[in-house]
């Protein structure tokens, strides 16, 4: 073994060689591994958070969906009903018309049926009187028996 | 391939593979500039191993310049190729040093990492045929080229001892002197401190001191030396394998693929090793 200078050159060489290394390389490389690490963790954080916001918000929207779906059940149950309610309501109403219409209807042909009766009534008595006139004409004065006459016509 | 290679009838085997275990070296002799025939002597601080260091420092600056080029582009959002490869082998050196070491510094990571890419880039080197960059070298008038920095011992011994400075040093930040020598000298064996055993303490320091100094010194020796050991046997192989004309070829192969497990795992080991020791360092319940 021979030791020459090339030892000391060699020491000279290995501290210049790790300063640098530790002073240019070593942290630049270490940093982009310890960014990239970090970055992909937070990914990974922030994909399984999205995937319980998916599980989340999936089971919200079923659970809207069922709500809404009851409250148009209802709806279309409310407007059954309210139908049915109109249909009676208007029925009755017809009914009472109807009744209402049969009674004016009635009334009205009882007035006319009296009016009629009256006025055949006068006649009846007109045509009386006239026929007991020509029977009569001679010796029955019709002002002795015009008072008898009307006795007798409101009689009737 | 090595036949015409260096086929000159004069060069046996001992001196093809003297010749690929040589450093190309310059050194100043007397005022000039002399290649390859400098004294080689234990220690010898005129002298430079040219090639173990302009590819270790073109393998280093290749890593740097490509990983920088990396973290200046980096995204946090969608990234490329190049950058998920490198944000592989970043996480990778992240996690090993997060599984040993607990403690908050910044130097441990960066410094893995650098270590682990610049060691398996050095090693790499092992797996080019042994003899195609010194015969591209040869044919440009360089006559000496051992491709693989670590199978240079200065090269091995520079990184070990570097950590090894770290230990130390944070060994006496985190615990201070007292609490550092307290680890060297009160452990394995507690020195007794009361009646006659009193006597015996300063002989239990010093063989708690020898113990724990020799496993302590041990540390950048074998880390330096198994990395060193290992590219080095298996440098030798691969120039013994191609030693051997035609039958090379499946062996080489065979070796060639064994190899990339091993220069992988000694990157990798060179790399926990220094995480495990700086550890220790911040470990302050002993």
């Amino acid at each position: 073994m021979n030791f020459n200078l090339t030892f000391i050159g060699q020491t000279i060489a290995m501290i210049v060689f790790v300063w640098f290394c530790m002073k240019y390389i070593w942290p630049f490389i270490m940093n982009a591994i310890e960014t990239r690490q970090n970055e992909i963790a937070e990914g990974l954080a922030a994909a399984e958070r999205g995937r319980s916001d998916l599980a989340k918000a999936k089971g919200e929207s079923e659970s809207l969906i069922d709500a809404a779906r009851e409250q148009a059940r209802q709806i279309v149950d409310q407007a059954n009903a309210r139908a049915g309610e109109i249909v009676e309501q208007a029925r009755a109403e017809g009914e009472q018309e109807k009744a209402r219409q049969l009674e004016g209807a009635r009334a009205e042909i009882e007035v006319e049926i009296n009016r009629a009766r009256a006025e055949l009534r006068g006649e009846v008595v007109a045509i009386a009187v006239a026929g007991a006139e020509k029977l009569l004409a001679r010796e029955i004065d019709p002002a002795a028996h015009d008072e008898l006459l009307d006795r007798l016509a409101a009689e009737l | 391939m090595e036949e015409e290679a260096h086929g000159a009838a004069a060069e046996t085997a001992s001196d093809y593979i003297n010749h690929h275990l040589t450093n190309l070296q310059v050194c100043r002799i007397d005022g000039e500039w002399v290649w390859n025939h400098c004294e080689a002597g234990m220690l010898s601080l005129n002298t430079l191993n040219v090639d173990s260091m302009a590819i270790a420092l073109l393998l280093g600056a290749g890593f740097l310049y490509l990983f920088r080029r990396v973290a200046k582009n980096a995204t946090s959002g969608r990234p490329g190729k190049l950058q998920t490869a490198v944000e592989l082998l970043v996480g990778f050196v992240d996690g090993s040093v997060k599984d040993a070491f607990q403690g908050q510094n910044k130097l441990i990571a960066p410094l893995s990492l650098t270590i682990f890419v610049w060691v398996f880039l050095m090693n790499l080197m092992d797996l080019i045929p042994v003899d195609w960059l010194p015969e591209a070298a040869a044919a440009a008038g360089v006559e000496y080229l051992k491709v693989v920095p670590t199978t240079d011992p200065n090269v091995t011994f520079a990184m070990s001892l570097s950590v090894f400075v770290l230990v130390i040093y944070y060994s006496i930040k985190i615990k201070g002197l007292g609490g550092f020598t307290r680890e060297l000298t009160m452990h394995p064996f507690t020195p007794p401190t009361r009646s006659i055993g009193i006597i015996s303490a300063p002989f239990v320091i010093a063989f708690n001191f020898i113990l724990e100094g020799v496993s302590l010194l041990s540390k950048p020796l074998s880390l330096s030396l198994r990395l060193f050991g290992n590219m080095y046997a298996g440098e030798l192989i691969f120039i013994l394998i191609a030693l051997l004309g035609l039958y090379q070829l499946p062996l080489h192969f065979g070796w060639a693929v064994f190899h990339i497990l091993v220069i992988t795992l000694q990157a990798f080991i060179f790399m926990v090793l220094t995480i495990v020791y700086l550890s220790q360092a911040h470990d302050t319940g002993h």
